[in-house]
């Protein structure tokens, strides 16, 4: 496994073009664009404000920087450099910008989610969305791009419009039995849409793409709800995430659970395989000291090697209880990721911090747990083989597949806490990103552990 | 008489306490003869001697006689005297009654040990009853006492069961109360959330119509020049059109994606009936067809004429196609019937089995382990032996087919592929010739044909050349004749044109 050297960033923002060719990162005002392989500058632009988001178009040809403060969305083209484009949306203020699909499109959600407005790079027209909700995930295209949904609300009444990307067109408009939306999300296929309740009420709405009304699903009620949820990449299950620390799996036929996945604090089957990390102490050789101590020795001296052991089952987590009296405890299902192919699902229980639960899809059953020594920050699946990788919040990096499960130290002076990760698109590497800095990393071939 | 005098016998000390022993016995109570004969054991020799001299002496000798005959005719025997009131005495009849006292003894003596074998009996049997009274006894105490501590308990659970009962059914209502509490708190805070959202809305309303009553001319986009569109199309007004278009577009998806799950339901239907129908047939080729037929026949008959019936229907290819729901039914219905005849019959095998290690080796039914086991060494063998055969049989065939073969195999295969070859050939070549024979026929034809047509041509030609000098000359000197010319020679060219064609039309189809 090779690691690059590492580039400055701030804000976390290092993200992947779609093609996987360059690697867009920013240093408060400046954009930078690398060349994947080669990590050499492309293009450095610079924007008005510190930039607070940037998102490639789905063709990788644009770059689009926003700017929260100054309510400005600047554009960038990677073909021609000298090619600008700033909308500016002066007193209405900004809070959210997106590429539409077809990447020549930029939505606009102003402040305190007035309107969202539409602007386009092909023609001078502008469009506007009026009462959008102002939930987390209130927009959402379909893996196609060909349709797009958004939560409204209006007279304190949630409703969903469906638009054809292509011309912008209303297509439909219904209201959604909900209290308080909060979140939509297509299933890969583009033709079911889940909608989903705020978490005092679980409840999980599934409509059709012609806006009728699929299913309704609601597995208890008055305690906390549905915390996360994630389709499956063949659209055929749907994982709901609550906070009674269950994930619960809806089949596509009948919209009815299939299976519920707990996460006990003691884990009691045996056919489970329980890795545990457990650090190594690094031996140091007392001759060679010298002073000043060189960077490897100071690295190696700092930073702790450790690696996985199995654990025999039983085995006992640490288990956290949130305090009572306040909002959004950390408890529950808080992630939720399927990997590519179908067959695992990873889950992180935010009452047992430490640890990452496999599951076996296939078989409906608790495949592997990953036990850490410190808190997930987050995982990633690889986007073309059932690889994870976890990070939590140390310098290492943290890969598990069927075939085993490995750590790796990233080489790096000092500490590195690495917060999160993502990966190329074609799965050869990843960024590992922490606060003001990033690194990229080649995964070669894993090896078994 | 009973009186006996004591007699001082001079005998050895040892006997003379003994002897003192029976005569003070004897004078204690005479009649009483069976205590004394219990008392007395019998006397050792030396001591019978003097004993006996101590009942007769030489002075008594009559009176002991008498007295004996007195005693044993009271017994019931004979007199000892040979007269009724003679002293002379009848040594038969003494003898008799020696002899019948001696049986007497005998069996006295034998009564005596059986009455008391009976009294050691009895009294052992009486101890042990003695004994088996007195443990049960104490049993049944304890069993009296165990009882009243299990009904004390009983009833203390039983109380302590109405009390949780008690408890359950205030923690239920206290619950029904919290969920009351907790759904009138939550719809009172929906009302102030609604309220404030209201509130909420109105003010942002405002703010919008002030963002644009503004009129801000900074809310602008500014670029350097429009950029084309992703697809490269130009873009198209919005119309009904457009709008239905899209319906269209994306009732087609979503048809698209119902179709698909249809599609893949349907595969996995069918697969799923494949496998149920094999599983009928083997469980039914599983059951023992001659114990469970008679038995089933007498518990459900008509069903399983019924069920012998769905069976070779369901065997059909065609019944794999119907989906509908009697079918359906009736197929799940039949495989749970055999599934439950198998289980039945596996039950009834397992039973076997444990009844064969529990002993019980009758059943012949029953395959004993030693001979299962032999049975499983046979069939490996002839694994193994089979496994070899296949093996050199394959390796005999890739010899044939790399190797080369002596030379006789290869001649004779030759030879025979050659036969085959030649034969084919042979017909080929006659066939060849026939058709041969038939091109140079029509070969020759056409060639006469076509002398014919040069021929004519030339006439043709000839004839062709005076008629142009005719009508030249014709022209040239009076037109009358024109009319009269032309139709014959026109004719006439158009005769051969005719002929021209028609043997022209010959030629490419003989070509053809």
């Amino acid at each position: 496994m090779d690691f690059s050297e590492l580039f400055k960033l701030s804000g976390l923002l290092g993200r992947f073009s779609p093609d996987g060719k360059c690697l867009a990162s920013c240093v408060q005002y400046r954009l930078i664009i690398r060349d994947v392989n080669t990590l050499q500058i492309l293009q450095l632009y610079t924007c008005l404000d510190q930039i607070q988001y940037i998102e490639w178009s789905s063709d990788s040809l644009f770059i689009l920087c926003a700017m929260y403060k100054r309510g400005i969305v600047q554009v960038w083209s990677l073909e021609q450099p000298d090619w600008h484009c700033k909308i500016d949306e002066g007193s209405a203020g900004l809070v959210a910008s997106c590429w539409s699909p077809d990447g020549r499109h930029i939505l606009n959600t102003t402040e305190f989610h007035l309107r969202i407005t539409v602007w386009s790079l092909c023609t001078k027209s502008v469009s506007y969305i009026k009462y959008p909700k102002a939930c987390q995930q209130g927009i959402a295209f379909t893996k196609d791009g060909r349709y797009m949904a958004v939560a409204e609300r209006r007279d304190c009444k949630d409703f969903v419009s469906l638009f054809v990307c292509s011309n912008w067109q209303l297509l439909r408009h219904f209201d959604t039995e909900t209290q308080d939306l909060f979140g939509i999300e297509w299933a890969p296929n583009g033709c079911i849409l889940a909608v989903w309740d705020t978490c005092l009420e679980y409840k999980i709405l599934l409509y059709s793409l012609d806006g009728r009304l699929l299913s309704t699903y609601q597995a208890y009620e008055w305690s906390l709800g549905i915390k996360s949820i994630a389709w499956s990449p063949s659209s055929q299950f749907l994982a709901i995430g609550s906070y009674d620390e269950k994930v619960r799996i809806l089949n596509h036929v009948t919209w009815k659970k299939i299976t519920e996945f707990e996460h006990p604090a003691t884990v009691t089957n045996t056919k489970t395989i329980v890795y545990k990390e457990v650090e190594k102490s690094p031996s140091v050789e007392t001759e060679r000291f010298s002073f000043p101590p060189t960077r490897a020795l100071a690295s190696s001296v700092f930073s702790t090697q450790s690696k996985y052991d199995i654990s025999q089952v039983p085995v006992s987590f640490q288990y956290i209880k949130p305090v009572a009296d306040r909002a959004n405890p950390k408890m529950g299902i808080g992630m939720l990721a399927f990997s590519p192919d179908n067959c695992f699902l990873a889950t992180r229980n935010d009452n047992i911090p430490n640890a990452v639960w496999i599951w076996d899809i296939q078989k409906l059953k608790l495949f592997v747990v990953l036990e850490q020594l410190c808190a997930i920050q987050s995982f990633q699946w690889d986007p073309r083989q059932p690889r994870l990788a976890v990070c939590t919040g140390n310098s290492k990096v943290y890969l598990w597949s069927p075939a085993g499960c490995v750590s790796v130290q990233v080489p790096t002076e000092g500490d590195f806490q690495i917060v999160s990760l993502c990966w190329h698109p074609s799965g050869d590497s990843m960024a590992l990103l922490k606060i003001e800095a990033v690194k990229m990393n080649e995964v070669g071939d894993i090896y078994l552990y | 008489m009973g009186d006996w005098k004591t007699v001082a016998v001079p005998v050895l000390s040892s006997d003379s306490k003994n002897i003192f022993q029976y005569t003070s016995e004897k004078k204690i109570s005479p009649p009483n003869m069976n205590a004394q004969v219990l008392r007395l054991p019998l006397p050792s020799s030396k001591s019978m001697h003097s004993f006996f001299s101590a009942f007769c002496t030489e002075e008594n000798i009559e009176q002991s006689i008498s007295y004996l005959n007195r005693e044993l005719t009271t017994l019931g025997f004979p007199s000892i005297y040979a007269e009724s009131k003679g002293k002379e005495l009848n040594l038969i009849s003494i003898i008799n009654c020696m002899n019948e006292l001696l049986v007497l003894q005998h069996k006295n003596l034998r009564a005596q040990e059986e009455v008391e074998m009976q009294h050691l009996k009895l009294g052992s049997d009486m101890d042990h009853l003695q004994n088996c009274y007195a443990k049960l006894k104490e049993q049944l105490e304890l069993s009296k006492r165990e009882i009243v501590g299990l009904q004390e308990r009983d009833r203390q659970l039983q109380s302590k069961n109405r009390n949780l009962h008690q408890l359950l059914k205030n923690e239920k209502d206290e619950v029904q109360k919290l969920q009351n509490i907790i759904s009138s708190r939550a719809t009172q805070y929906n009302h102030d959330m609604k309220r404030k959202e209201r509130e909420y809305n109105k003010l942002k309303e405002r703010l919008h119509q002030l963002v644009m009553n503004k009129k801000d001319k900074k809310i602008a986009m500014e670029v350097l020049n429009y950029v084309g569109r992703a697809d490269g199309k130009r873009g198209a007004w919005r119309t009904d059109k457009t709008e239905a278009r899209n319906e269209e577009q994306m009732y087609k998806v979503l048809l698209n994606d119902y179709e698909q799950r249809q599609k893949q339901l349907l595969l996995e239907n069918a697969e799923l009936k494949k496998v149920l129908q094999q599983m009928k047939k083997e469980i039914i080729s599983l059951l023992p067809p001659q114990k469970q037929k008679p038995k089933e026949r007498c518990e459900d008959g008509p069903v399983l004429s019924d069920l012998e019936e769905d069976i070779g229907e369901f065997n059909k290819e065609n019944m794999w196609e119907l989906s509908c729901e009697t079918v359906r039914e009736q197929l799940t219905n039949s495989i749970r019937k055999q599934w439950r005849m198998l289980k039945n019959h596996v039950e009834k095998l397992d039973n076997q089995v444990s009844r064969v290690h529990s002993g019980a080796l009758n059943d012949k039914d029953v395959i004993s382990r030693e001979d299962h086991e032999l049975e499983t060494e046979k069939l490996e063998l002839e694994i193994q032996q089979c496994k070899e055969m296949i093996k050199t049989q394959q390796q005999l065939l890739q010899q044939q087919l790399m190797s080369p073969c002596d030379d006789d195999t290869t001649l004779l295969l030759q030879d025979c592929y050659l036969l085959e070859e030649r034969e084919r050939l042979q017909e080929e070549w006659r066939l060849f010739q026939e058709q041969k024979k038939n091109f140079e026929k029509e070969r020759r034809s056409f060639t006469e044909a076509a002398i014919r047509l040069g021929l004519e041509r030339k006439a043709f030609e000839e004839d062709r050349g005076a008629w142009l000098k005719q009508q030249f000359l014709s022209m040239s000197t009076d037109y009358k004749h024109s009319e009269n010319v032309t139709t014959p020679s026109a004719f006439i060219g158009s005769k051969y044109l005719v002929q021209i064609i028609l043997l022209q039309y010959a030629f490419s189809s003989f070509y053809l």
